[in-house]
């Protein structure tokens, strides 16, 4: 356990998440707006999402089975009836005065995400449910001096809710919960999972009790936009909370806002009320029914998810949990390693997607999605590694020219002549003068200076520019110095 | 006064259809109807041009052969349906310029069909309302007064929510309206003025397009001076909706073709509970009247007992207050409508809505609010939806002994602008015997029995069983017949 | 069930309508009344019985995922009591 050291003693963090996750569909949730981001204000706005007089509510397809997709991706219980409700509240960019929502009966219910951990053991976290409800407009507070803008172009765009238990414990958990879920959402495509144009979005719920004690008043940090920020603001407001508690004050159960600039959490004026939400099953809409085959279906049409990928990794080609770990959290990954791995030396191959590419794609800030690089380039590459064309040492120059200019392996292999040298006369004539020319360290290797093995090693790459074939050279040394 | 407007849709298509008159003639005469009928005050808002521009358009299709089911009958629009370009006030004051820029579904059948619109009527606000008087467009009259016909007294309410309605088609501006019903909304009107009027099963008509009071509970229907035109009515407003996902996607029949008149073998229910205490002797004659004819005619009628019909207010009360009070949260001065500044969005949102809305819509939103706020939701809102499936329950029950349920409409007849305004419970009453039929989504139809003592017509309520709006015409064709109600209203236009 | 003066105040608020303060004790009255009314639904034996979740008997629908609505920021806008450089203004608000 990751206890935070206070002036009276630890104290440990409580942590559960809600993810708002946008679902990837063409149209809303219930209206035939569009959904891409960054359009004209109001350009994708219909009546109903503009709370017209009149207006009722359809509900889109997929985006149901985006939802249960995304429940069977978390290994959760799919409920084949479940209710919209109306959560009513007001608020500007909220056009009909309430959101359409799911409350006592969700589309998904109980679930769970494993963690996995830095160094290399993994956890388990519940997922408390999961439901569908509409996102809100936005108010664009900095246009004018004194009106906020609405523009409602996300207004009715589908959500998928999905809650936490509070079963993490430090913000790095957190942190990985994040990267976890938004690794799965983009292995099943149901949500892009960019919090930078908000497609992801998280609430934090932290309290801090005494190790193993009662649980402490919790504290809601709205909205906070990426995986460093919810890492921070939690980090921040445990602090906050800490110190509260050991100055002898109490927390207040409040909703709170992440301040990016001056990274701080503070107490949101907008929500100083509480809440009354009402909550009633939305008389436009029907209970949602779901066809137990649909959801057979759809949960047979699921492709591999990182945790099975991660197992089959360690299994098939011996991977450690840690390489797996780095290899799978992103789908991308995953497949390139494979292509790279099928028919050659798996480890070897994990050595290079992990060490070398990963560095270079990471130096040059460049996924692996646009990696200069191909999968079966390196491969290539590998595949002269293993006929002994050329050495590991040679390879990692061929790979820096490839990911320079893209290049084929074999290509810069023979423009810049670097096959390696398997002739052994060619090797022998060159171990030769080497000897010759240091006699005297001859003399002290067989007078037992066995680590001067190595610098004739040295001396023999040296003269012959890294190409002769390790093994032969080492080979014809032992004999030559020993005989 | 003109021929042109004492006829009923029926024999207006006739006589469209053999040219004895163009449908822009059709179309004059219910323009200077409308005009002459302004005391009333049925209509919020007349749109001449537009009716004679659809009436030309009319004329030139069934020149070309292209005549729909409704071509060229005027008809009056509850100011509840969405109209494009049109003002659409829903009677209230927080709808202020709302220019809609789409069409309901219902209107859109309407106009598909050759219907040609004479205006926006005036109703209750937000539909909410058993008299029209809650109107911020003023009252509406009703054009029958007590006494001798003839002498038109400024007296008497229409009825409501649908009061514009009922009074346009009763007083002969209009061949016929469309109404909603939310808790008789259509039918409570349809017999405070002595015309016909349906609830359809909820489902039939879409809701799209339409300004919402009380979502699960809302139902168009159409507001004529026959079963007949009702039928022919119902037919174009009815239909499956894709945008509408509570429209029942079942085949529209030909209510037309119902009208056999013949009911022999019809088992008829008469529900005991319906025999409320302080109705009225003449109201109990009436029914009494209408069991007979419906004897007469070869129908068979049963006692039937639908025990939870006193409760139906109560949960009514709750249900259609809390849908209102969320329905009514969009209006809020951001997108449409009045917006009366304040020092901050919270003001302006209460300054807004403080000042938009009437007693009787406040009244019912903070009922609403109050119903589903937390701590009250189960004892409330949820027991109520409870006690409606209890009176699905009863109906359900009550359809396997019988087809039809034959009922007053209302325990009075219309009663004076002023009465019961003091006391909401007293004003709810009169809905007691339409509201269980919305409760339990089932079609009721509303036509006129005769007359009351003082000169005021008194209607008959039919209700069927779902999707059985062909029984209520055929029986409601056959009372028509035996009730030979012919009287007209002092006032006319 | 009654209703007093602060409770019609704190419903008033949540429904974001302004009353008069003068005018909450009569409504006060008026909504115990309607209270009153409906408390009468105690009577009524519902243990085993569903809430009503719709009148209509039928299955939600669903619409395809296709893009068939929107892109007519003009008519959106048309009837907004104040909008500027394409969105709804409303007075600033400070989160």
């Amino acid at each position: 356990m990751t206890y935070i050291q206070g002036e009276t003693g630890n104290w440990e963090v409580v942590i559960g998440l809600e993810v708002h996750a946008q679902i990837i569909s063409k149209a809303k949730l219930f209206s035939g707006a569009a959904t891409d981001f960054g359009s004209d204000p109001n350009s994708q706005v219909s009546f109903v999402d503009a709370a017209f007089p009149g207006m009722l509510p359809v509900i889109n397809a997929f985006c149901v089975e985006q939802a249960v997709r995304t429940g069977l991706g978390l290994k959760a219980e799919i409920n084949l009836v479940s209710v919209f409700d109306r959560k009513n509240y007001f608020y500007a960019d909220l056009p009909q005065g309430y959101q359409i929502s799911q409350f006592q009966q969700p589309v998904v219910g109980r679930g769970q995400l494993v963690l996995d951990l830095p160094d290399g053991s993994s956890r388990t976290v519940g997922i408390t449910r999961l439901h569908l409800e509409q996102d809100a407009g936005k108010s664009i507070h900095d246009q004018h001096p004194t009106k906020t803008f609405i523009d409602l172009n996300r207004s009715g765009v589908a959500l998928m809710e999905i809650v936490s238990e509070p079963d993490l414990r430090s913000a790095e958990e957190a942190g990985a919960y994040l990267r976890k879920l938004r690794s799965i959402l983009r292995y099943l495509g149901t949500c892009d999972g960019n919090m930078e144009e908000g497609s992801m979005r998280c609430d934090c719920n932290v309290s801090v009790r005494r190790p193993g004690g009662e649980l402490g008043t919790r504290c809601e940090i709205k909205n906070v936009n990426s995986i460093r920020f919810v890492q921070a603001a939690i980090d921040f407001e445990a602090r906050r909370q800490i110190e509260v508690l050991e100055e002898g004050g109490t927390i207040v159960q409040e909703t709170r806002l992440w301040d990016t600039t001056r990274l701080v959490t503070r107490s949101m004026r907008s929500k100083e009320e509480a809440h009354d939400y009402r909550y009633f099953p939305d008389p436009d809409l029907l209970p949602l029914e779901l066809d137990p085959a649909w959801v057979e279906e759809i949960r047979r049409a699921l492709p591999e998810l990182p945790d099975e990928k991660k197992a089959r990794f360690m299994a098939d080609f011996k991977l450690s949990a840690y390489d797996a770990n780095v290899l799978v959290n992103e789908k991308a990954k995953a497949d390139y390693f494979e292509a790279v791995a099928n028919g050659r030396d798996a480890k070897m191959a994990a050595n290079w997607v992990t060490g070398e590419l990963f560095g270079a794609l990471n130096k040059a800030g460049r996924e692996i999605e646009d990696s200069p690089v191909s999968a079966a380039d390196l491969g290539a590459l590998l595949d002269l590694i293993g006929d002994n064309t050329i050495s590991g040492r040679i390879a990692k120059e061929v790979f820096e020219e490839m990911f320079a200019t893209g290049a084929k392996p074999g290509d810069i292999v023979e423009k810049k002549g670097l096959r390696q040298v398997t002739d052994t006369g060619a090797i022998e004539s060159a171990i030769d003068a080497v000897l010759a020319a240091n006699a005297d360290k001859v003399e002290e290797f067989r007078s037992g200076k066995d680590k001067l093995f190595g610098f004739f090693v040295g001396q023999t790459m040296k003269a012959t520019q890294g190409k002769a074939n390790p093994a032969l050279v080492n080979e014809i040394l032992t004999r030559k110095l020993k005989g | 006064m003109s021929a042109l407007t004492r006829m009923t849709m029926a024999e207006a298509l006739k006589g469209l259809a053999a040219r004895e008159f163009t449908a822009v003639e059709l179309t004059e005469a219910h323009v200077r109807a409308v005009e002459a009928a302004r005391p009333l005050n049925a209509f919020i808002t007349e749109t001449p041009d537009k009716a004679l521009e659809m009436a030309r358009a009319s004329d030139a299709r069934r020149a070309r052969g292209e005549a729909g089911p409704m071509d060229g009958l005027p008809i009056a629009v509850k100011d509840l349906f969405c109209t494009r370009d049109v003002l659409t006030t829903a009677a209230s004051h927080i709808l202020d310029g709302f220019h809609p820029q789409y069409e309901s579904s219902v209107t859109t059948n309407l106009w598909r069909d050759g219907a040609v619109m004479l205006g926006k009527v005036n109703l209750d606000e937000f539909a909410m309302g058993s008299a029209n008087i809650t109107s911020y467009y003023g009252d509406v009259v009703n054009p029958w007064s007590p006494g001798d016909a003839g002498a038109w007294e400024r007296r008497l309410v229409p009825g409501g929510s649908s009061g514009g309605s009922a009074a346009a088609v009763a007083a002969r501006c209009a061949l016929g309206a469309t109404g909603t019903d939310t808790g008789g909304s259509i039918r409570q009107p349809a017999a405070f003025a002595g015309i016909v009027g349906i609830k359809p099963t909820y489902g039939r008509c879409s809701r799209w397009g339409i300004v919402a009071f009380a979502s699960s509970l809302d139902q168009a229907g159409p507001m004529t001076r026959t079963v007949r035109d009702s039928a022919i009515m119902l037919r174009s407003m009815a239909g499956f909706d894709p945008k509408d996902s509570t429209s029942v996607d079942m085949p529209v029949p030909d209510f037309e073709a119902a009208l056999t008149g013949d009911v022999r073998g019809l088992r008829v229910g008469i529900p005991r509970e319906y025999r409320v205490d302080g109705m009225p002797a003449e109201i109990e004659a009436m029914w009494q009247r209408g069991v007979e004819w419906l004897k007469a005619a070869g129908a068979e009628p049963v006692e039937i007992s639908l025990p939870h019909t006193k409760y139906a207010l109560p949960a009514y009360y709750i249900v259609a207050p809390a849908e209102a009070s969320s329905n009514l949260a969009r209006y809020d001065g951001v997108r449409y409508g009045l917006r009366v500044e304040g020092g901050n969005l919270k003001e302006m949102y209460e300054n807004t809505r403080g000042a938009g809305f009437g007693k009787e819509v406040r009244r019912r939103i903070l009922i609403g609010t109050y119903v589903l706020s937390a701590g009250y939701y189960d004892a409330y809102y949820l027991k109520a939806q409870k006690v409606r499936t209890r009176i699905k329950q009863d109906f359900d029950a009550a359809f396997t002994r019988c087809d039809v349920i034959l009922t007053p409409t209302a325990p009075s007849g219309a009663f004076a602008i002023g009465e019961k305004m003091d006391d909401p419970i007293q004003m709810y009453l009169n809905d007691v015997f339409t509201v269980p039929v919305n409760l339990a989504g089932l079609p009721g139809m509303s036509l006129p029995a005769g007359l009351g003592a003082d000169g005021l017509p008194l209607g008959l309520q039919l209700i069927g069983r779902p999707f059985d709006e062909e029984t209520l015409f055929r029986v409601g064709g056959v009372l028509e017949e035996a009730a030979q109600f012919t009287a007209t209203p002092p006032f006319m236009a | 069930m009654s209703l007093d003066k602060a409770a019609v105040a704190r419903i008033a608020h949540l429904a974001r309508i302004k009353v008069p303060d003068e005018e909450l004790d009569h409504l006060a009255g008026e909504l115990s009344r309607i209270l009153d009314f409906v408390e009468q639904l105690g009577e009524v034996d519902t243990a085993d019985v569903a809430p009503m979740a719709s009148v209509a008997a039928q299955k939600l629908r669903r619409r395809p995922d296709e893009v068939t609505d929107g892109g007519y920021p003009e008519a959106v806008l048309k009837n907004g009591p104040e909008t500027a450089e394409g969105y709804f203004a409303v007075p600033k608000v400070v989160e």
